[in-house]
């Protein structure tokens, strides 16, 4: 009798109708074999080095380090890779794979719009047809977006059930693959859903921790003592984390959205507000009421506003070995400026979560600490949305 | 032999679905009597939950409309203990509902309650044969089975499911999510004979069948109809009026496959 597959501790497995469970176990067969496919590697590190700019850089923020007096600050620089944000990097992977496969369509769904647009690129590039379903709340706060996924050949699906943002987008997504298998393939954004996702995800996006690693022993011949990244499903906290698991001397801190606070109803952190749970098809943490009854979350930030978390962060948290703690929208907004005007970059709503940690975690620590932040994105499609937050509206 | 045998002892079963809680328990029970009345040999009672990833838009919206209407696990457990106490109600019953539902609730606490109030299967879509042992290792100890599904993609999966089914087996006989179809292209005589040959627990066919010439051409096939959607939405337009209304659909149904 086959076991429950890809578990972290007690967490993952495949909860997933029957319909797609050949679906899934092609998918694993699949990637087992291209994993260790030299040819396959080969095209992928072409696609991420040529196509999406990788290595990305690891940026010493030197004003940021002095202004806040304590620790050395490193960015690792997702946020200029090819289409804006570090979802490219899974996007590659997964589009290869799907195109070696046999597969002609790719769906996905979208909470901010990076990863869709990511997987619009990676369709366009493969010339394959590609359908987004995307909360129609989350269409309206990231309309830029929306635009950027049309251009580039995307159908864009508003979903208008539950609270239409992330979760209602993920829930389509599987409804709408149930309905279409067998020339489509379900690029999944984040490090979240049944087996095998979570560990496919996780190792394209490993790529983050395999180069910040190579790039901080080149620059300080040492590891850093903490890694912080802004964690939604996870994907790329996950990716930044993941070669320093190994190294228990490195902090790891992922962010989650707090929204107006996890004291109160409007929030999206799951480690600090959830439960232990089954839901988009794995075992583990999730916002929820007593009944089991999925909590509508809420973030500023439309890609952290997912109320559940990927199944090995919720090891990672079980076992100690990761940190998670909770940004509020507030924190988040005032992180988003400051970056902008210290370093000059102006980070996604989702990576100022992590850099409204550091800002307040670096002071405490002394000045031979070294902290890596992930900057998992840019912050141009959050203008409008921040404008908003502060009074001010702007015509995008 | 469970409970479950007996919906399938005088001929083809015919199985209606129901969201509990929409508008409101006491019509949800209501529409149980009725269904029973007209000859329904088994009853679905869903349990709604918020994200119903196997649903189509019927289901889920009126999942919604029952959580809103205030509908929760613990009201349903003493609609049904009602059902059975009170209402007269002897056919078999099975909880349809999702995973969380039950795992939130605690897998023992879940079954114990079910059994005590007369619940005989659980249908968990999101509970695929991998993940079954956790839930069926406890409904076993409390006389509850675990149904199986079967999809259209199952194929080499087929005998290794219909092995370790008890109850009946659910045959989901399309692709997509539950909802109603016009046309069902699934080869459905193929793979109900590729489930007979591996067992002898009877089978049931469900998802997108509302008519009764769908429900009489099914049933040359399966042991059982199973239809959801149609009566929900039933439900839907006659409100606390439907009982006499989903009475009447299931009589017609049952009819057809007899």
């Amino acid at each position: 009798m086959p076991d429950s597959k890809g578990r972290f501790g007690i967490h993952g497995g495949q909860y997933i109708p029957e319909t797609l469970m050949n679906a899934v176990i092609e998918l694993e067969e699949a990637y087992n074999h291209y994993k260790n496919d030299p040819e396959f590697n080969k095209e992928l590190t072409e696609l991420l080095n040529e196509y999406a700019g990788r290595p990305s850089n690891l940026y010493y923020a030197e004003k940021m380090t002095k202004d806040l007096g304590g620790a050395k600050i490193y960015l690792k620089r997702e946020d200029l890779n090819h289409t804006g944000s570090h979802k490219i990097n899974n996007v590659l992977g997964q589009a290869l794979l799907a195109k070696k496969m046999g597969k002609t369509r790719l769906i996905a769904e979208t909470g901010a719009g990076q990863h869709g647009v990511a997987t619009a690129t990676a369709a366009a590039l493969f010339g394959m047809e590609c359908v987004v379903f995307m909360g129609k709340v989350d269409c309206e706060r990231q309309a830029l977006n929306v635009y950027r996924m049309k251009l580039l050949g995307a159908d864009v699906v508003p979903v208008t059930s539950g609270t239409a943002t992330l979760k209602d987008a993920v829930s389509e997504c599987m409804r709408e693959w149930t309905t279409r298998i067998d020339d489509t393939h379900y690029c999944l954004g984040s490090v979240m859903g049944p087996h095998p996702f979570p560990t496919i995800v996780r190792d394209f996006q490993a790529v983050i921790s395999r180069e910040s690693k190579a790039q901080m022993l080149e620059k300080e011949g040492r590891l850093p003592d903490y890694v912080l990244a802004c964690c939604g499903g996870g994907s790329n906290a996950i990716g930044s984390f993941y070669h320093y698991i190994e190294n228990k001397e490195v902090n790891l801190i992922g962010c989650e959205a707090a929204g107006r606070g996890i004291d109160t109803f409007e929030t999206a952190a799951t480690i600090n507000t959830g439960k232990l749970g089954i839901f988009h098809g794995m075992k583990s943490y999730f916002c929820q009421d007593e009944y089991g009854q999925i909590a509508p979350v809420y973030s500023i930030s439309a890609g952290l506003d997912y109320p559940g978390i990927g199944p090995e962060h919720a090891m990672l948290h079980d076992t100690g070995r990761a940190q998670y703690v909770a940004v509020t929208d507030d924190e988040a907004v005032n992180a988003f400026e400051y970056l902008s005007r210290m370093e000059g970059i102006i980070p996604a709503i989702e990576s100022a979560h992590a850099v409204a940690h550091a800002i307040k975690l670096a002071p405490t620590l002394p000045k031979d600490k070294i902290m890596v932040i992930t900057i998992s994105g840019r912050g141009d499609k959050d203008c409008a949305a921040i404008a908003r937050y502060r009074g001010e509206n702007i015509n995008e | 032999m469970s409970n479950i045998a007996k919906a399938f002892e005088n001929g083809k079963a015919f199985i209606p679905f129901i969201t509990c809680g929409d508008p409101d328990l006491e019509t949800t029970a209501k529409c149980v009597v009725e269904m029973q009345k007209a000859g329904a040999s088994l009853v679905e009672l869903g349990i709604p939950f918020s994200d119903p990833t196997a649903e189509g838009p019927v289901i889920m919206e009126a999942s919604l409309r029952a959580l809103e209407a205030g509908c929760t696990t613990d009201k349903v457990f003493e609609m049904v203990r009602k059902l059975r106490t009170e209402l007269g109600v002897t056919i078999p019953m099975v909880f349809m509902t999702y995973a969380n539902v039950v795992f939130s609730y605690g897998i023992e606490r879940f079954c114990q309650k079910s059994s005590e109030v007369g619940i005989d299967g659980f249908i968990l879509p999101d509970v695929p044969y991998e993940e079954k042992a956790e839930f069926d290792s406890v409904c076993k100890q409390y006389g509850i089975d675990l149904i199986s599904l079967i999809a259209p993609t199952s194929h080499e999966r087929i005998s290794m499911i219909a092995k370790e089914a008890s109850g009946f087996i659910y045959i989901v006989s399309s692709l997509g999510v539950t909802g109603v179809r016009s046309n069902i292209t699934t080869d459905i005589p193929s793979l109900c004979a590729a489930v007979k040959s591996s067992t002898d627990v009877p089978c049931a066919i469900g998802f997108g069948i509302s008519t009764p010439e769908q429900a009489a051409n099914m049933s040359k096939s399966a042991d059982g109809v199973i239809v959801g959607s149609a009566i929900v939405k039933i439900v839907a337009q006659y409100g606390k009026d439907a009982p006499e209304q989903v009475g009447a659909y299931v009589k017609s149904m049952v009819d057809a496959i007899k």
